[in-house]
């Protein structure tokens, strides 16, 4: 048996409620992931998201079931794990360079002060905002901090990177180019990263596995989505894909319908240990002449006829 | 033509401050010889009586009085005639001693009460208590446990400016953003340096803030204790000054009191600004 870099083994997380007893967000939840490998969790606003994320940072504790990384329980957070705060979370009485250098001089501790500003430069670098060291946070744009986030999480050279709707609070433009640099630095580095977007189309463009959260209370993961897109995909033709729409098709459909509609008797017929995981590809050929299911464009290229049939 | 509006308040302020100034001249001067007298009696009686001077001291006798101490701050001629700059000095020293010791008292027992809600729990009724107790109330009890009248005054001044850094510093501890915290925490930063890297950056302008408070209470309460245990010190300058009658040296002094008060504030006011960053 080939043991999984990451394997969430039936975590639950479970809160008091108001009037007494308590609210279960999720449970029983088991999930898996490779080394190397770019997973995207997506459901709606507080079916549990950030908690798990949370978990597996070790910022937040389990009420039931552990998290195995690299074949040993997490207990508390590790400098082995990296974090992308969706706030930033930048110290704002330190400079861009002291950020970034306070993550660095965390990680080793024996360095000298020129050896961390050094290792900490080619990571402000590396994420495009050389020149604006002695910038204080206030002094930078969302986009910019967003950027001295990840400069920082990257400079301690994790085996995991984890975000949090890194770039939920940016424009569209800004986004665009930090999701770029983002899937470019994950690529080179061949980083294992866990995201949470509630953007589909971020979702299909940096994930190879989207994984689809019902609505909370009591969210279960229903679904994992394995993206057919190539690996070399970029960002201005990824939509002209044959696949594109069915892909993002899938997902938007499950995110409008089915995580609400996904009832007990779904959750009963559900093999939590091993969610079904769904490869969206040529569409049906009955569902060829559907109108409903056909995107409404006439430039996506039909499957050949031979995958169809 | 419309001037900078500090330019056009410093112009109102100094016309207050000519108005005040006038206003005190005419009602504290002479008002010409009274009734004829026997020149015996008139002399015993002093200028009060015969030129119907009032007894209050006009702006020009404090102007030449203030001269006369800028002139000559530090002269030392026994215990009741020293210069306006020895007993400020005694003042600030004392003010000094009392507030640095509650610095070092508060701000570490202020940490430990912010990061840990059950040391703040535990320590709230004590801090409830002792926080309205009027710092003077502990004079006496300072008198006869420390034996000396100069050391009783720096542990008043201790208490006094304990209380509002106490406060500050647990509650700017307590309420430094979470994600801050977690920052540190992933970055699996220990405590002693989370204190000093994460926690204190965090929280020192609400902690300059209180020590802010403190140093203006702190100045308050000297005067008051200096005027009870006596001896060296601008409260007790003023006491030694209103028993020889010489209001002009009190309101001297009430003058100086007010511009040190000031220069105090402003210099933990600029220590602030320093500590204070823009989110
Ligand atoms: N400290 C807490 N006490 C009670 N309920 C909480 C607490 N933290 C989170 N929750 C609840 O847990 C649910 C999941 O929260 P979260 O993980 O932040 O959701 P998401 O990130 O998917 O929007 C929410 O319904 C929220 O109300
Ligand atoms: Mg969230």
């Amino acid at each position: 048996m080939t043991q999984k870099f990451i394997s969430i083994e039936g975590i639950a997380k479970r809160f008091p409620a108001a009037g007494g007893g308590t609210t279960t967000v999720f449970e029983d939840l088991w999930l898996a992931m490779e080394r190397g490998t770019f997973t995207c969790v997506i459901g709606h606003s507080g079916c549990g998201k950030t908690t798990v994320l949370n978990v597996l940072a070790g910022l937040d504790t389990p009420s039931d079931g552990t998290v195995i990384v690299d074949n040993q329980a997490i207990e508390g957070p590790s400098l082995d794990r990296a974090v992308i705060f969706q706030s930033h979370a930048l110290l704002p009485w330190r400079t861009v360079l002291g950020n970034v250098a306070f993550a660095v001089s965390s990680k080793w501790r024996r360095w000298s002060r020129l050896e961390v500003e050094e290792h900490a430069r080619r990571f402000i670098a590396l994420v495009g905002l050389a020149g604006a060291e002695h910038k204080r946070p206030a002094e930078l744009s969302g986009g910019m901090k967003q950027r001295v986030g990840i400069a920082r999480a990257l400079s301690i050279e994790p085996k995991i990177l984890l975000m949090d709707e890194p770039f939920s609070a940016l424009d569209a433009l800004t986004r665009g180019t930090l999701q770029d640099e983002v899937r470019r630095i994950c690529r080179e580095t061949g980083q294992t990263v866990v995201m949470i977007t509630h953007d589909v189309d971020e979702a299909i463009y940096l994930a190879d596995r989207i994984v689809l959260m019902t609505n909370g209370p009591q969210a279960v993961l229903a679904e994992i989505v394995e993206n057919p897109l190539p690996a070399h995909r970029k960002r201005h033709d990824v939509h002209k894909h044959p696949l594109y729409y069915a892909v993002r098709n899938h997902v938007v459909d499950f995110l409008v319908s089915r995580s609400r509609s996904f009832g007990d008797a779904d959750k009963a017929a559900l093999d939590r240990r091993r969610p079904p995981v769904v490869r969206p590809g040529a569409p049906e050929p009955v569902m060829l002449g559907d109108a409903h299911l056909v995107p409404p464009r006439s430039d996506i290229a039909r499957p050949p006829v031979s995958q169809a049939g | 033509m419309t001037r900078s509006l500090p330019f056009r308040a410093a112009v109102v302020s100094l016309a207050l401050l000519a108005a005040f100034l006038l206003a005190w001249h005419l009602a504290t001067r002479g008002g010409g010889p009274t009734a004829a007298m026997d020149p015996e009696y008139a002399k015993l009686m002093g200028a009060t009586a015969t030129q119907g001077k009032s007894a209050m001291p006009g702006p020009l006798d404090v102007a030449a009085t203030v001269w006369g101490h800028l002139k000559d701050p530090f002269y030392d001629r026994g215990t009741n005639d020293k210069g306006l700059g020895i007993q400020l000095g005694w003042s600030i020293a004392r003010v000094a001693a009392g507030y640095l010791l509650a610095v070092l008292v508060a701000i570490p027992i202020g940490v430990l009460i912010g990061m840990s809600p059950l040391m703040s729990r535990a320590l709230d009724p004590f801090v409830q208590v002792l926080k309205p107790i009027s710092p003077l109330a502990w004079m006496p009890l300072a008198l006869y446990t420390i034996k000396d009248s100069g050391l009783s005054a720096v542990f008043v001044i201790f208490i006094c400016s304990l209380w509002p850094m106490l406060a500050n510093t647990a509650f700017g501890i307590a309420s430094v953003r979470r994600e801050w915290i977690n920052v540190a925490r992933t970055l699996e930063v220990g405590t002693l340096r989370r204190i000093f890297t994460v926690l204190l950056p965090a929280a020192a302008p609400t902690i300059l803030t209180g020590m802010r408070i403190s140093i203006g209470i702190a100045w308050l309460v000297i005067v008051a204790a200096e005027m009870l245990v006596g001896g060296t010190g601008i409260g007790y300058f003023v006491w030694n000054e209103w028993n020889n009658l010489s209001i002009t040296n009190v309101i001297t002094a009430i003058l100086v009191i007010g511009v040190v008060g000031m220069v105090l504030d402003q210099l933990l006011a600029r220590l602030t600004r320093a500590v204070t960053f823009p989110e």
